[in-house]
């Protein structure tokens, strides 16, 4: 088992990212016209990475599965992005940013990255502002903040419950501005089902224009994934219908190494699953819990009506739980305890799968508040109440507005019922400091990769992640390995490596269409979510994971012989599209489990229910643990062990507390 | 596998390809639940078809939250079917009733050709935006972001002109297949910042001609646009891009 290398630069955690940066080989304008680059996915990491490479005059080609790169899955991000501006003096700074989310992410993160990470994240607010990003702003004018999961700062930015939809047309106008001026060629409707690697490198792509079904050879000097991430493995989570880790996973069979899979995000307050037809599930932004109570009542199987329940029968359990934090203690702890309350049968609703997340304490609050600003003396409750819901509807409208319409239920009126879903996934490709992953010229932004969050995300991180690989990471890293290239010529597209790419590729779609099985691809999906989620998900034990492992290998071998893809391959055909990405799923699933079952300690969003403390949290093994599993792809669905030990420098490793 | 009791006919556009002809058929769906989002529906129907051997209703449609813009059904003479302020994803089946037949087409306008059954090609909305609707800024050295004070009721409404989603729907449901709506919204985000200052005129100018290029009708002011938008998007916008592309002419210092 060989020991890999992260390339952190030498020096002082807070002076590396200045003096790689400072030092770093350039490449100069005249030789970046003639270099070019492949970018796949155009969400927060891919857009922007698209569009300021691009702007510094490299040629790029950019592609999204979507009919537009406005689509992308980061439109959906809803709470908020941190940065450590510290505009409400309440003691934020960059260290401070840096060590919550080394303390959020449960220890498992590198110090380096996360460092540059907090240090870049200023730089993204202004990025976005200048573009015309409309940011929440306070009666003054500046901008204003709330406060997330994990921390007792208030660094978090927002654009109501927008944010990603915002940052994410900020990126794509930059992308489109691009486009016009000829910088980036787009190609939309376009999924990358091989990496072209020649002579160790990262060459270009093979992807299948999905409107003809035609298979397309593209040449790049390097190739960079920003593809997202792969919650869908569970069928049911938070991600958009067509979020997939195909591209990342076809990497990873031609040598990118994969890292801490088993690493998944289960976000607290997600709206209930309702039946067996449910195609996805909806997240209720964290940003709820800044004003949301969170409770279940103190009697087991409780059948009254929340509003029958009163005060003193109400069990607060984050409150009683962790009193420092309360409703704000990170995602990982919040879920876990959701979970706990309901299988010991405290759960609400038809289900019993559920806790409330409850507004009237704050409605009543705000609703205090703006009577004295309107110089209201002694309301009554009604009025009080009133004047609190238009608070609360100018913070979280368009949420509310998104839970009435699944549930049919008034959010106003009845406590919000919630229930943990998949949301996010920190483990992805293996990159170095570099954002490289182990194939030369093989990059990974994003949520693609595994690098900034550890063992569980921070709310409000992922679109700071995005943004700073794309915006201002990758241009400076990727020169580093593209000032030795220049001697490269473009490689014509016939070369043997593109014909053999593209044969395989156009192998596996046809088999599919020849198995003519009996089968839907849903049903294959589905039943690998139930596996997942039942042995891979809020909690996981050595016993479960080995059953799923056998589960999912048989699965394998029912998908290849009995599934049916009707219609061709060369032709729009969505039905094949999806059996493609399921059978990655499908792969990487085992994997996961593989993870999880080595990794013999809990820690974030993994949580093995041999190795807890007394109290029910994670209980971590940093003697034997403290390292990044990046597994590498062998012939036949094996997976081999690499090892990236994680060095705590500069923070003191602690048993994580919320109390 | 579904589990309620509401039996359905559908009638759905089916068209092979950009150059066949299409046309309605006929489809029946029972015991479909009404907590089952309409999409959730098409998943029924298309797992049916599948198993069947036929192929499948192809349909746009992604994040099913009502933000991505994807879904795109002209539902019932409707673009998002009957519910106001959302978009097909977030419509369940507790908005029909039993027996009900539900007529399903793809947005109709020579801007946006229909590719295949219900999914319409919306580049020309990535071409309009590609021609000004962005600020040119580089990524690097902005400066402090509490630099630049903007008032909140004026951040507030650039804020809800760039709440449009892109989805088109107001290009379906407008007589005249006008973009005034989505060009405007873009248009007014950025007029109402100062730092959408400096491009203001000569954005209005390209991003107006380019509309007209991809072949989108005029507005006739039957408001259709406002009406039917998911995300509420207003028709002032649409004042504010007009506003702006007859000053263009008399403040502009360029050509455009």
């Amino acid at each position: 088992m060989a020991e890999i290398d992260a390339h952190i630069p030498e020096g002082e955690l807070t002076e590396k990212w200045t003096k790689l940066r400072s030092s770093m080989p350039l490449v100069n304008p005249a030789n970046k016209r003639s270099i070019e680059i492949i970018v796949v996915g155009s969400g927060l990491a891919g857009a922007s990475a698209a569009a300021t490479l691009a702007e510094m005059g490299y040629k790029v080609k950019c592609f999204c599965f979507q009919d537009s790169p406005r689509r992308a899955h980061s439109i959906a991000a809803q709470g908020g992005i941190n940065a450590a501006k510290n505009y409400q003096n309440d003691g934020d700074s960059t260290y401070r940013l840096f060590y919550d989310t080394i303390k959020g992410g449960d220890y498992r993160a590198r110090e380096a990255n996360v460092h540059r990470l907090a240090e870049v994240s200023t730089n993204i607010i202004d990025q976005c502002v200048a573009q015309g990003v409309p940011l929440a702003r306070e009666y003054g004018g500046l901008l204003d903040n709330r406060s997330f999961g994990g921390t007792q700062v208030q660094r978090t930015f927002y654009a109501a419950g927008q944010t990603g939809q915002q940052l994410l047309l900020g990126a794509y106008s930059a992308l489109e501005r691009q486009i016009g001026m000829g910088k980036v060629e787009m190609f939309t409707r376009h999924e990358m089902l091989e990496v072209v690697v020649i002579d160790g490198k990262a060459r270009g792509i093979i992807a299948r224009n999905l409107i003809t079904g035609e298979l397309e050879r593209h040449f790049g000097h390097a190739v960079l994934l920003g593809s997202g991430g792969y919650g869908n493995v569970f069928y049911l989570s938070t991600n958009a219908m067509g979020s997939n880790v195909t591209a990342a996973w076809k990497a990873h069979k031609k040598g990118a190494f994969f890292g801490n899979p088993c690493y998944t995000q289960i976000h607290p307050t997600c709206i209930p699953v309702s039946g067996d037809h449910q195609s996805k599930l909806t997240l209720m932004s964290e940003s709820l819990r800044n004003d949301g109570r969170i409770w279940v009542p103190k009697k087991k199987d409780d059948n009254r009506k929340a509003s029958e329940i009163p005060e003193d029968e109400r069990d607060y359990y984050l409150e009683r739980r962790y009193p420092a934090f309360g409703n704000l203690v990170p995602r990982d702890v919040a879920s876990r305890a959701a979970k706990e309350r309901c299988d010991a049968g405290y759960g609400v609703g038809k289900s019993k799968l559920a806790v409330y997340l409850d507004f009237k304490a704050n409605t009543e609050r705000y609703g205090r508040i703006e009577a004295n600003k309107h110089n209201i003396h002694n309301p009554d409750l009604e009025t009080v109440m009133r004047l609190g819901r238009d608070v609360i509807k100018e913070k979280y409208g368009n949420l509310f507005d998104m839970y009435a319409q699944i549930t049919g239920e008034d959010p106003y009126e009845l406590p919000m019922r919630i229930y943990p879903a998949v949301h996010y996934t920190m483990g992805g490709l293996w990159v170095d400091y570099n954002l490289m992953t182990t194939v030369p010229g093989l990059y990974a932004l994003g949520e693609a990769n595994f690098s900034d969050h550890g063992a569980n995300r921070l709310g409000a991180s992922a679109l700071m992640q995005g943004l700073a690989d794309g915006y201002f990471v990758i241009p400076y890293t990727i020169g580093a390995y593209l000032s030795k290239e220049l001697a490269t010529k473009p490689i014509p597209t016939d070369h043997p490596a593109f014909v053999e790419a593209e044969a395989n590729a156009k192998g596996i779609l046809d088999k599919f269409i020849a198995i003519n099985g009996t089968k839907s691809v849903d049903y294959f999906h589905k039943k690998l979510g139930k596996i997942m989620w039942d042995k891979c998900g809020m909690a996981r034990n050595a016993q479960g994971l080995t059953e799923a492992i056998a589960e999912i290998q048989a699965l394998r071998k029912e998908f290849w012989s009995d599934v049916r893809v009707p219609g061709t391959s060369d032709s729009m055909n969505p039905e094949l599209e999806k059996a493609g990405r399921v059978a990655d799923f499908i792969e990487l699933g085992e994997l996961m489990c593989i993870d999880a079952l080595n990794r013999n300690e809990s820690c974030g969003g993994h949580f093995r229910e041999e190795y807890q403390t007394e109290e029910g949290e994670a209980l971590r093994d940093d003697e034997n643990y403290a390292y990044v599993a990046a597994w590498e792809y062998k012939e036949g669905v094996k997976f081999e062990l690499h090892k990236e030990q994680l060095e705590f420098k500069n923070i003191k490793i602690a048993q994580r507390s919320y109390k | 596998m579904s589990t309620g009791n509401m039996n359905l006919t559908l009638k759905i556009w089916r068209q092979k390809d950009n150059k066949a002809k299409g046309n309605l058929v006929d489809y029946k769906v029972s015991e479909i639940s009404p907590d089952m989002s309409f999409l959730e529906m098409f998943d029924v129907l298309n797992e049916d078809l599948v198993t069947k051997g036929d192929e499948p209703i192809v349909f746009d449609h992604d994040c099913r939250e009502g933000i991505c813009g994807a879904c795109s059904m002209f539902i019932n003479g409707r673009p998002h079917g009957p519910k106001e302020g959302i978009t097909t994803c977030q419509l369940h089946m507790r908005s029909f009733k039993d027996g009900d037949t539900i007529v399903v087409e793809p947005w109709r306008a020579k801007a946006f050709p229909v590719i295949k059954d219900l999914m319409v090609d919306r580049t020309a909305f990535d071409r309009i935006i590609a021609s000004g609707g962005f600020i040119s800024v580089n990524t690097g050295n902005a400066q402090d972001a509490n630099a630049l004070p903007i008032p909140k009721s004026q951040a507030d409404s650039a804020f809800e002109a760039a709440a449009c989603i892109g989805c088109g729907a107001c290009v379906a449901t407008c007589k005249n297949a006008s973009a005034m709506l989505f060009t405007s919204a873009k248009i007014s985000q950025l007029a109402q910042l100062p730092q959408g200052q400096p491009e203001r005129y000569r954005r209005a100018q390209s991003m107006v001609a380019q509309m007209d290029a991809e072949g989108f009708g005029n507005c006739t002011n039957t408001g259709a646009c406002e009406a039917e938008c998911p995300k509420g998007i207003s028709l002032e916008n649409i004042a504010r891009m007009n506003r702006d592309f007859y000053s263009a002419k008399f403040v502009s210092e360029e050509e455009v």
